[in-house]
């Protein structure tokens, strides 16, 4: 064995890799529950690359059999149910385990200098991630699917000048077609996910050689030890290793209890509307996106007022457009001197929880029928245009918020125990 | 039924009215088949599912394999998987549910030509594999009960629950053929309906028949249903004992962690 290990060394760096990603990488030893999402993310990769591996060995893609075929792997295929719940409740999981992980970064500041490129290629993941989930929606072929995916296309369409033919040529066809579900069948296994393991290869050589932030949102590294390992921080292997394995364990109850006993999750993860197949004659009555899009549904439909000679659409896609493009802006935005939630004063506190009401509220109101009342008081539209002011309103108020508030003197070590 | 109210109500001028109203009728058919049922809101009565009830889920089949598999398929499911399921032998399945020599091994098609189906009804009659996943099972059992006598529909039945349906009472003789009083003016919204002529069935038998073909028609929505729980308790006990041993090695690691 050792033998075998040391020819390859001689070949290739095996230990110096094993070392300096895994078994002498220094990570704060502070981590708390926040901090579980990264390695459940790359989890989560693996569980949908590997399903969808199995899937796309009876899945055909072709707007006559995709459907059936489907329906062929959750009956006639051993196990096949699973591995299709599997992926269809592993599509939510990542989410919410993305948006955690996003989630993370803005209690602690991990998005801020020196790791501002870990949070690009983060946010280009992310962006991957939308669509590969969107091109993977339509691949069942289900009546949401289809509509779904006409409606998002059909938003090219607002774009001045160029739109139609845009949206002609995404499509390749004038309508959503059997043209159209194959060019997404070839993003969504082969492209994106390539691409995507890619960069969370590059997300995490880029982190290890910044070094992971922590709950005080401190620099482990300028605390060293005489060997010049961090003092607040400990091997991840075999520490967090271990550690994340716990993680796992209980993920996996949550994820695998849903898949066992809700794969629909009560039409939030698989829609009733979706169990018949496409039909161009047949509209659904609500055609919503699956609740990881429905917040940046609410904004695009929240823009109801034409300016400057363009119409409501236009601004809408536009404003829906920023809504996520301000992801990629934020360690800039913030002036804040100090990183983490612990330290900062009542206004960015305010903020962040004023931002995360407002981000499940439009997720919600996503998902309603915009002219009703499902809240209190006002109609779901008048809702998504109050939410609308104050997710923006998070963003673009930064640079003032995070300047004007009273920050906490961060400590020199690490908070533990 | 079409043809009889015509002669009842002879006379030139209401013919041409019921001429009219007919092409109304088929236009409202199709119509109504491109937006599926309006009627989201409506109170349905609540039907006991339990797909363990082996003896319900066989006598559903039977009656499905009766009276809907002559117009609708349900062409994403085998009979063979079915009758596994069902504990339904190859013999008996050949014998009482295979008529126009089906083998086990196929998918459940109707019998009649979609193209004839077309031109009898208007429309297509959707497959039925998953109709209880796109619907709810109160859904269709409340659809099943609501079929009363309409002279002015083409096929001589209309259904409260969707109107102008497309679909005639197949199951009457079961039920027999009952009129509508009153459409939603009882206090709980729902309608009321008179039996007229009553069927072979009491309507407590006919509504246990109807509770059977709706939980054939769940299980036929998901046929795994019946195991999925099953596997997943012991998915569920296998990580927490997992759970235990990671946290306990976890924690063993973590003690010289100061």
């Amino acid at each position: 064995m050792i033998r075998v290990l040391n020819w390859v060394d001689e070949r290739f760096p095996v230990r110096k890799m094993w070392a300096e990603h895994l078994a002498e990488y220094y990570a704060p030893k502070n981590f708390n529950f926040w901090y579980f999402f990264g390695s459940l993310a790359i989890l989560m990769l693996v569980i949908q690359i590997i399903t969808g591996v199995f899937l796309t060995m009876h899945y055909k893609p072709s707007s006559e059999h995709a459907f059936a075929s489907v329906e062929y792997i959750m009956r006639d295929v051993p196990w096949g149910w699973l591995v299709r719940y599997a992926h269809s409740t592993g599509a939510s999981a990542f989410f919410v385990v993305i948006y955690l992980h996003m989630f993370r970064a803005l209690l602690y500041g991990s998005h801020r200098a020196p790791r501002e490129l870990v949070w690009l290629l983060g946010c280009v993941m992310y962006v991957l991630l939308m669509a590969e989930a969107f091109m993977g929606y339509l691949l069942p072929w289900g009546n949401m699917s289809y509509w779904g995916a006409q409606v998002i296309i059909s938003l090219f369409t607002a774009i001045p000048w160029i739109g139609d033919a845009l949206a002609e040529w995404l499509r390749g066809d004038f309508v959503v077609s059997d043209a159209t579900l194959n060019r997404f069948f070839a993003f969504h296994v082969a492209l994106i996910p390539l691409v995507l393991t890619l960069l969370v290869i590059v997300h995490i050589l880029a982190l290890h050689s910044v070094g992971s932030n922590n709950p005080d949102g401190i620099e482990i590294k300028k605390n060293k030890d005489e060997r010049g390992h961090p003092k607040d921080g400990i091997p991840f292997h075999p520490y967090y290793s271990v550690k994340d394995l716990v993680g796992v364990v209980v993920f996996l109850i949550i994820f695998l209890g849903i898949v066992f006993f809700a794969p629909e999750f009560f039409g939030l993860f698989l829609e009733k509307d979706n169990f018949q197949p496409a039909n161009i004659l047949q509209t659904p009555p609500d055609i919503v996106p699956l609740w990881y899009f429905t917040p940046f549904y609410s904004i695009l439909r929240a823009v109801t007022y034409p300016l400057f000679g363009m119409d409501a659409k236009f601004w809408g896609v536009v404003c829906m457009g920023l809504a996520i493009a301000l992801f990629f802006v934020l360690p800039w935005l913030d002036r804040s001197p100090v990183k983490s939630i612990r330290y900062r004063g009542w206004m960015y506190k305010t903020a962040l929880t004023l931002f995360v009401i407002s981000f499940v509220v439009l997720g919600f109101l996503g998902m309603k029928n915009p002219q009703k009342v499902d809240l209190f008081w006002f109609p779901n539209l008048v809702w998504a245009q109050i939410f609308f002011f104050v997710y923006f309103a998070f963003f673009l108020l930064m640079p003032w918020y995070t300047k004007w508030d009273k920050t906490k003197p961060e400590p020199e070590r690490v908070n533990f125990k | 039924m079409v043809h009889e109210m015509g002669q009842d109500e002879a006379g030139t001028g209401k013919s041409e009215f019921q001429m009219k109203r007919f092409i109304a009728f088929t236009l409202a058919i199709t119509v109504s088949s491109w937006c599926a049922a309006a009627t989201e809101d409506a109170p349905l009565d609540a039907v006991y599912i339990n797909l363990s009830d082996t003896a319900s889920l066989q006598r559903g089949a039977r009656l499905f394999v009766n009276y809907c598999l002559s117009c609708h398929s349900a062409s994403y499911m085998r009979y063979r998987r079915m009758g596994e399921d069902l504990g339904i032998s190859e013999e008996l399945l050949k014998e009482h549910l295979l008529f126009a020599g089906e083998k086990p091994g196929d998918l459940m098609q109707a019998t009649m030509p979609a193209n004839y189906a077309k031109q009898w009804f208007g429309v297509v009659p959707p497959d039925l594999t998953l109709i209880a996943r796109v619907r709810k099972p109160d859904w269709i059992y409340t659809y099943l009960r609501s079929f009363y006598l309409d002279v002015g529909s083409p096929s001589g039945w209309n259904n409260t629950l969707f109107r102008n349906v497309a679909m005639p009472h197949v199951l009457y003789q079961l039920q027999g053929s009952q009129r509508l009083v009153s459409d939603g003016a009882a206090e709980n919204g729902k309608p009321v309906f008179r039996l007229e002529r009553p069927g072979e069935m009491t309507p407590e038998e006919y509504d246990e028949s109807v509770r059977d073909l709706t939980n054939f028609l769940v299980y036929l929505g998901e046929p795994v249903k019946l195991n999925r729980y099953l596997i997943g308790v012991f998915v569920m006990l296998f990580l927490a004992v997992l759970l235990v041993l990671s946290y306990t090695l976890k924690k063993e690691y973590w003690k010289d962690v100061h």
